[in-house]
């Protein structure tokens, strides 16, 4: 090997660690603000949550515990552990009902499903569900609900 | 140069092995990852098997999934955008060389078994495009609010099945004079895992059963039924509520009374024999079993929320479907009812399989609208602005289909 040889190939190898040290930088950056992104409000214009409450940020947000979708008032805890031992938190965050309505659902779990009796905890579940879990009235039709609208230009097709 | 080949090989898994890390972090799945790297939500591991991510998902046990309306736009409703309405648990381990399906009851001659390969090669195969709707459809709109799944619009689909018609299959087993009702097995489970009980255990009035559109099917769109829909064998029933149509079938029972198997009785898939006041309690013996799906229709084109010029003239369609013999008109209105016009309608194939309809509309003036849409069965029957009868399980709501428009200037 020529010393030119061994020039170009020393040049070479200090052009590829520069650029090594380039794309590790970058890589290290984009990671940094994926993390930092993800603690970062979901909705836009709610208040900034910081990485102190992380805790909160994992478990509760904005009054919802947010791996079950539930609200986390009180008597959430009871009702997570009683109603999520055999179904989705779904089936409770989708439907709205007066106490007397939960009440019948619990009867007809307990009639149709193998639910035992709940003791003393049924009344402080079915007053957390006629709590945070409501009819709201909507009337014979209810409107279009044009906040959940995603408004976008349509490219004509022709 | 094998050292070297194995190293680049060791480095290559090692990259793959952080990327499937990566895509699996907790933190990533939180923020909006799809704004970033569109599509990336494939990747992700609580997608319904065999489904797209693109379905709403209403409960995930049992799971429930719907289908948004803009992605209904087409004759056939793909395999992996079909909705899902499960009532118990689907089956994990599925022999389909050996899937047997037995049929018994009181009013067979005699009981018989056959193999999924014995139906495939005696009886005529047949195709048919079938339009399958979950009876609480649009339940989500009732108010008081009705206890269930709160299905929006899209709990609805037109595939072409492939299986037998029913009425061949029962000629062969031998049907009693006295038979009522056909009933289903399947081989989901109860949620409670319970083996003794069944999670739902439906079916339809003989005559039904024996209807030229009555199908016992093992093909979706030309490919095997997806497992949630039923893998490797359903029953497909038009124009009743899709929880007739049984999945994983593995028994059939004909009847001599109206199958009593798990959610026929009750208040399931029964709406009150009589109308009722909205709220109102019903008992049970006043609750009757829906035998018909009424005449509906959905907008599938534009995606609600489109922002249009006033100058361009906007293309609309979508599907009508019900289960009396067919559509005969649909009509649509930019103002809430005023005016109603008629859209081109378009024929289906068979009975059952839903119709396309299209216009293009012009708007007198900038604004938001709202395109409503209406269909009319040979019946005579038509969709209503607001909500049909009130009944306590939030069925067979019909009300029109609407989406909202935006029209500037230029």
């Amino acid at each position: 090997m020529t010393n030119q040889d061994s020039i170009t190939l020393l040049k070479k190898i200090r052009t590829r660690i520069v650029w090594i040290k380039v794309s590790f930088t970058a890589l290290l950056l984009i990671l940094v603000f994926l993390v930092v992104e993800s603690y970062l409000p979901y909705e836009p214009g709610t208040p900034h949550t910081t990485l102190k409450n992380k805790e909160n940020t994992f478990e509760i947000q904005n009054g919802i515990h947010i791996p079950t979708g539930l609200n986390a008032g009180s008597g959430f805890e009871t009702t997570k552990s009683v109603c999520l031992a055999c179904h989705s938190a779904k089936l409770i965050t989708q439907n709205r009902a007066t106490a007397e309505g939960w009440k019948e659902m619990i009867v007809w779990m307990q009639e149709t499903q193998g639910l035992p009796d709940l003791g003393d905890k049924e009344e402080e579940i079915i007053n957390y569900l006629a709590t945070y879990y409501a009819p709201i009235k909507s009337g014979r039709r209810p409107l279009l609900d044009t906040s959940e609208i995603e408004w976008y230009t349509l490219n004509m097709e022709e | 140069m094998k050292n070297k080949s194995s190293r680049r090989q060791f480095i290559l898994k090692a990259c793959l092995l952080h990327l499937v890390y990566f895509l699996d972090m907790p933190w990533l799945k939180r923020m909006k990852a799809e704004k970033y790297f569109p599509g990336w939500k494939k990747f992700q591991n609580n997608v319904i098997p065999g489904k797209s991510s693109d379905l709403i998902v209403l409960n995930d046990r049992p799971l429930n999934a719907e289908t948004p309306p803009h992605l209904l736009d087409g004759d056939l409703t793909p395999n992996e955008l079909f909705f899902v309405r499960n009532n118990g648990i689907p089956p994990t381990t599925i022999d389909k060389e050996n899937w047997i399906v037995e049929i018994s009851g009181e009013s067979v001659i005699e009981s018989k078994k056959y193999t999924l390969i014995e139906l495939q090669q005696k009886f005529p195969k047949v195709t048919l495009p079938i339009t399958l709707e979950c009876g609480g459809n649009g339940r989500s709109e009732f108010n008081p609010p009705a206890k269930g799944n709160q299905w929006k619009v899209g709990a609805v689909g037109c595939a072409a099945w492939t299986g037998i018609r029913l009425r061949d299959l029962l000629e062969d087993v031998g049907i009693k004079q006295d038979a009522v009702y056909l009933g289903y097995y399947g081989k989901d489970q109860h949620l409670s895992g319970d083996p003794n009980k069944n999670s739902i255990s439906r079916g339809v009035p003989i005559e039904k059963a024996m209807e030229n559109e009555s199908l016992l099917a093992w093909s979706m769109n030309g490919k095997d039924l997806p497992l949630m829909n039923g893998y490797p064998l359903r029953l497909v029933f038009g124009g009743y509520p899709a929880s007739a149509s049984g999945k994983w079938v593995h028994k059939i029972v004909i009847r001599n009374r109206i199958h009593d198997g798990a959610k026929m009785e009750g208040q399931s898939y029964r709406v009150p024999c009589n109308p009722v006041a909205p709220g109102s309690k019903v008992a049970e013996e006043d609750m009757c079993i829906i035998e018909k799906m009424p005449v509906k229709s959905l907008i599938t084109y534009p995606k609600s929320g489109a922002t249009i010029l006033l100058k361009q003239k906007l293309p609309v369609r979508g599907y009508a479907w019900t289960a009396a013999r067919n559509i005969q008109k649909v009509e649509y209105s930019i103002d809430f009812g005023q005016t109603w016009i008629l859209a081109k309608l378009f024929p289906a194939e068979n009975r059952y399989a839903w119709q396309k309809f299209s216009t293009r509309i012009s708007f007198p003036k900038k604004g938001y609208y709202e395109i409503w849409a209406r269909a009319t069965d040979s019946d005579g029957l038509s969709q209503p602005m607001l909500l049909p009868g009130w009944n306590p399980k939030g069925y067979l709501n019909n009300a029109c289909h609407r989406i909202a428009i935006k029209v500037v200037n230029g």
